[in-house]
């Protein structure tokens, strides 16, 4: 683990992030904010026939912890199937983050596996519940 | 001008490093406040040497803290000019002295149709406890707006005000802009419609003389932990025939003059408002911040803030990509929140700590504020009697830190 938060990989990430964008049609999309941070992030997954992830991407915006966790996150559920997506822990973000955070900042760290996961799970859409 | 140097000598928190080698730079006194020695050391005292309840034992300890108590209450209601020390009404905070009128008086006095008018800058505490109330009445709620610079719509309040208006409530000073409202206007507006009027003084009455007979304002609320005083215990002020009318806020001991199994009656004012066990240190805690604060003299204070913040403005206008929300000096207090492009505020917050400085990150309990201005958060700095003209150079320097962290430069 790297003591500094603000790392030489998060900072890349955070001007170049990885997987951003939307994608659509998707398999699964799902959005949720951090309403302390007004930080929001919405991942969309496409799934292949062989049940796994073929394509991923995520749009939103917010600090650049949350911004790089996004951007590990889509990146390493690449080709994983649908089982080992839902079976994603807080350590496993952690630790592709692989820096200290204080315990305001871990939420920041983690929307993007909530989103992930609730998506995966197949929570309805903030947008579909809009539409009613 | 205050000597600010000997002054945080009172503060023992204040002489501590934040990490090895970096003293701590506290700009979050919008947040809470430091606390002096002296208050510390009377809340201390109260436990020690003579911790009883108050108004109940017929025993040595239990006059002694009753004296104590009351009389803190009696140098607080002078604080601020009440009257009449009963119509200082202990509360946990603004928070719960905003609910105790929106249930007590606004339960009893707002009808379906009825209209609140609250301000575009108001903290969550003084929109949701209306919002509750709007909700469960039929009434409605209109906000005064507030304009690019930060400044209430003051040419268009006659357009918010009708016979329907109720209740007018507002922040004497906004927690964000740092905007230091014309009180005693919008007071007199809202009583020339017969409404009445509250004002949210949690962060006014830290920083400004406030005179509520001078204001001539109906309800006052505010906070001990921002001006000096502990947590747990905040103020509300009322008018006199107005808090006579209220129903209790909460039932339990203390507030009662007799109970029966049919049914009870009150006590007086203000323990009308305070059942069950007040917080003793608290008070006696609040009391002693107010001795500390007229020691000073709160035209001082007033008068440092000025002088802190418009430095402060000045050293941040030469920071790149920095905007301050708000006011210039002069129409604000000690606060100037500001969004740096390109870095998000939690991540400017987060390398500030790293140098020892605290800052506030985020919407500041003001999301409606947030959401006009189309910003998701704002970073904070607030400064009080104790901010020195360094701790400002140590905040624009970790800025600009921020800046090369984030390859701005």
């Amino acid at each position: 683990m790297d003591e500094r938060m603000y790392r030489e990989q998060i900072i890349d990430l955070y001007e170049n992030p990885l997987n951003f964008g939307s994608l659509e049609p998707a398999d699964f999309t799902y959005e949720e904010d951090n309403p302390l941070c007004g930080d929001v992030i919405r991942i969309y997954v496409r799934i292949d026939e062989d049940n796994r992830v073929s394509d991923v991407s995520w749009s939103g915006e917010g600090c650049a912890i949350s911004q790089a966790s996004a951007s590990l996150l889509t990146e390493d559920i690449k080709g994983k199937t649908l089982d080992e997506v839902k079976a994603y822990t807080k350590e496993d973000v952690l630790e592709l983050l692989g820096i200290q955070l204080s315990m305001t900042r871990i939420k920041c760290a983690l929307l993007s596996l909530k989103v992930l996961k609730a998506g995966a799970y197949g929570m309805p859409d903030v947008e579909e519940l809009r539409k009613g | 001008m205050l000597d600010v140097r000997s002054l945080k000598n009172d503060f023992p928190i204040l002489q501590q490093d934040a990490y090895e080698g970096n003293s701590l730079v506290y700009l979050d006194s919008a947040a809470t406040s430091q606390k002096p020695d002296i208050v510390i050391e009377a809340m201390n005292s109260y436990y020690r040497n003579y911790n009883a309840n108050v108004h109940r034992g017929i025993h040595r300890l239990s006059e002694e803290a009753t004296t104590a108590f009351e009389g803190a209450r009696e140098r607080i209601a002078n604080f601020f000019n009440a009257p009449d020390p009963a119509c200082t009404i202990f509360t946990k905070n603004t928070t719960e002295a905003l609910n105790l009128v929106a249930y007590s008086w606004g339960r009893r006095n707002i009808e379906a149709g009825d209209e609140i008018l609250l301000t575009e800058m108001e903290h969550h505490s003084n929109i949701v406890p209306w919002q509750l109330l709007a909700e469960e009445k039929g009434a409605v709620i209109r906000y005064l707006p507030f304009t690019d610079e930060g400044l209430l719509e003051m040419s268009n309040l006659d357009d918010y005000l009708s016979r329907r208006t109720k209740l007018v409530s507002f922040a004497s000073m906004s927690n964000v802009f740092g905007t230091i409202n014309p009180s005693k206007s919008l007071v007199e507006a809202a009583h020339s419609v017969g409404a009445v009027a509250v004002i949210d003084g949690a962060q006014s009455v830290p920083h400004l003389p406030v005179d509520v007979q001078e204001l001539d304002c109906d309800f006052l609320a505010f906070s001990g932990h921002k001006m000096c005083g502990p947590t747990g215990i905040g103020v509300l002020y009322g008018k006199r025939s107005l808090l006579e009318e209220m129903p209790p806020f909460l039932g339990g001991g203390d507030m009662i003059r007799k109970v029966q199994f049919e049914g009870s009656t009150w006590n007086d004012l203000p323990w009308k408002f305070e059942a069950g066990t007040p917080n003793i240190a608290e008070g006696i805690g609040l009391g002693a911040a107010v001795d500390y604060l007229n020691d000073i003299g709160m035209d001082n204070v007033h008068a440092y803030e000025q002088f802190i913040t418009g430095y402060a403005l000045e050293a941040l206008s030469e920071v790149d990509g920095l905007r301050v929300l708000g006011p210039q000096v002069g129409l604000k207090g000690g606060v100037a929140a500001f969004t740096l492009a390109g870095v998000h505020p939690h991540d400017i917050s987060q390398l500030l700590d790293e140098d020892g400085i605290a800052i506030r990150a985020g919407h500041h309990c003001a999301m409606p504020l947030h959401q006009k201005l189309s910003i998701p958060a704002s970073a904070r700095a607030s400064f009080y009697l104790y901010t020195t003209t360094e701790d400002i150079d140590r905040l624009v320097a970790g800025l600009n830190r921020v800046r090369k962290v984030f390859r701005l430069d």
